[in-house]
């Protein structure tokens, strides 16, 4: 109501914004503009409603699975969780008191190595691809791309043919191969995202000083993409924890990664072992959650220090 | 522009120069006050750079074509014109910029004996005797106030922390910065103010001992006081280093310019350099009616 009289004000006003000449047809048209957006207020306002209606709406489908798989994971497996659960290594079906160490210390060190390799390689191809664009850089980003989206249970295959048949035997190195391949992807287009939120004014800066583009690479734009890099690279590894496919076909037993154990454990008709499997959720579904937020926090921190 | 902006845009720079008997403030005025105050230019300077029929293209566009222009050295030298004429292109082609957007610059530029575009010279070497200051300050934004100051030597590989001290506080002193950041020196560049970080900008190039220091419209993102800052800056280091100027506002090259280079867009609309010489002669008496009509506010 306030704006609309506001309007009619300065409609009156006319003579003083605008010159004698061009004073009729403008208080005209003025007029006209005015009285349109008055009519077209209530439809706007309703519109406006509607629309922000719809996006809670969103929000609230969006965000009522996570809530409720956190819910019954947390109900059904924190019964399980004590701290002999943490340290003592599985039992064979049917006697008490077995914990799930081995299981926890085998996703550890699939994932560390996995890491060891995949952080590096990710890191450098991802330079590549910002330092030098062209047909080569196209066709690897695509390749990422595409590697990024092949099912992991089809890296698991190639993994078994190639580690596992290689050598003659499950290990966990094969698994940390598979979960490689699948993590160095996801990693290099992250790294590069983050590599491009860096301004071009910082790279021509540090290149107008003199500087090889090399120095610039790593002192003006990985350390500017510090944040970004961090929670890229966190996010890999919260994938490649959750990988149960590729593990499959290249880990010697089930009790030696934690979604396998969860899986296999999982498909049993004891209940002892259902309550495993549901605690064992509930740590990886903690495990990873923490690494996300913890990705968050860090990305923020850096992002504020360097503020 | 008519003649009452014009006043209206000295006055927003915070350094209004005489004024006519009219009351009006002209080009021509500033640059003869100016240039009055300021120690006379060396007119038989060598030429620091030296640019023979450069022109630079992007694709099939060209940009700014058949450019021959003598930088004299420890003077400055502004180039003014309405913008997308290529100033900035021009300016960035001195130090090689354009290697890596895809331009393509044809003549030769010359600092000194060193060919820039020569196939043998490395770039780093050319921009090693060339700083820059951009448009909108840019220090490194994870980078304390000291590391940015002497980021340029680690760059090059300077690594005793003797001269580096050294070299950022006579830096810092050249760009009027010392007394503020002296105490804070750890602190995050980005917590300066704007004309804080654009002349620490400054004094990072300057760490480097460059011969030449090309600024590009470097009081754009600023506001009156800082300009006015910087362009004292630019007067107090003209006698030790050879400064290129882009500006738009022809007041300012008025103001601190010994020489001033005109670009126009030509009919095809591709920029030229129409006219060079004192700053003064080229605002009261341009010898090219083309110069004539911008500077009195025709066109551009």
């Amino acid at each position: 109501m306030n704006r609309s009289r506001d309007a009619v004000a300065v409609g009156r006003d006319d003579s003083v914004l605008v010159g004698d000449e061009g004073r009729r047809t403008s208080g005209r048209s003025r007029a006209f503009v005015q009285d349109a957006a008055r009519r077209s207020l209530w439809r706007r306002r309703l519109a406006g409603r509607a629309g922000r209606l719809a996006c809670a709406l969103a929000l609230v489908v969006g965000l009522a699975p996570l809530v409720a798989e956190l819910a019954y994971t947390t109900a059904r497996g924190v019964r399980g969780i004590s701290f002999g659960f943490f340290v003592h290594a599985p039992t064979p079906p049917g006697i008490p008191g077995g914990g799930i160490s081995t299981a926890i210390v085998g996703t550890a060190q699939i994932i560390g190595l996995a890491l060891a390799v995949a952080v590096p390689v990710g890191l450098c191809a991802a330079l590549f691809l910002y330092e030098r664009p062209g047909r080569l850089a196209t066709g690897l980003r695509f390749s990422a791309d595409v590697l990024a989206g092949v099912p992991s249970i089809v890296i698991g295959i190639f993994a078994y043919a190639l580690v596992v048949r290689g050598l003659h035997h499950f290990s966990d190195l094969a698994a940390s191969f598979a979960i490689a391949v699948l993590m160095v992807p996801i990693m290099i287009r992250a790294n590069e995202e983050a590599m491009r939120t860096v301004p071009v004014d910082l790279w021509e800066a540090g290149v107008a000083l003199g500087a090889r583009r090399s120095r610039v690479a790593r002192s003006v734009v990985v350390r500017s993409a510090v944040p970004g890099l961090v929670s890229g690279n966190l996010l890999a590894v919260a994938r490649g924890v959750g990988e149960t496919a590729p593990l499959l076909f290249t880990v010697a037993a089930p009790t030696a990664a934690m979604t396998l154990l969860i899986f296999s454990e999982g498909t049993e008709a004891l209940p002892a072992a259902q309550e495993t499997a549901w605690a064992t959720a509930f740590v990886l579904l903690a495990f990873v959650l923490a690494l996300s937020v913890t990705s968050r926090v860090v990305a923020w921190g850096l992002t504020r220090r360097a503020r | 522009m008519t003649e009452n902006e014009r006043t209206i845009a000295v006055d927003e720079t915070g350094s209004p120069g005489p004024r006519h008997p009219s009351g009006v403030t002209t080009l021509g005025s500033v640059a003869a006050r100016s240039a009055a105050t300021r120690r006379p230019a060396d007119l038989s300077a060598a030429a620091a750079v030296t640019l023979e029929h450069v022109s630079v293209s992007f694709g099939r566009q060209v940009a700014v074509r058949d450019v021959t222009l003598e930088l004299p050295a420890r003077q400055v030298t502004a180039l003014v014109g309405p913008s997308g004429c290529g100033k900035t292109t021009l300016l960035r082609a001195i130090n090689r910029l354009h290697d890596h957007t895809g331009g393509r610059v044809d003549g030769s530029i010359r600092i000194g004996d060193l060919d820039v575009y020569a196939p043998r010279t490395p770039p780093e070497l050319v921009r090693g005797r060339i700083g820059m200051v951009f448009q909108r300050p840019n220090p490194f934004p994870t980078m304390s106030i000291y590391d940015n100051v002497v980021a340029g030597l680690r760059f090059n590989g300077i690594r005793r922390k003797s001269l580096l001290k050294d070299a950022a506080e006579s830096a810092l002193r050249h760009a009027a910065l010392w007394d503020i950041v002296k105490d804070q020196l750890h602190a995050p560049a980005v917590r300066l103010s704007g004309g804080q970080q654009q002349r620490l900008c400054i004094a990072r190039a300057l760490a480097v001992y460059p011969e030449i220091l090309l600024m590009d419209e470097p009081c754009s993102a600023l506001d009156p006081i800082a300009t006015a800052k910087i362009e004292d800056l630019i007067t107090a280091l003209s006698p030790e280093v050879t400064i290129v100027l882009v500006t738009h506002n022809m007041f300012q090259a008025a103001r601190v310019a010994d020489r001033a280079a005109v670009f126009l867009l030509g009919d095809d609309r591709v920029g030229e350099l129409v006219e060079t010489g004192p700053t003064a002669e080229v605002f009261t008496s341009p010898f090219d009616p083309r110069t004539t009509a911008y500077v009195e506010g025709r066109v551009g």
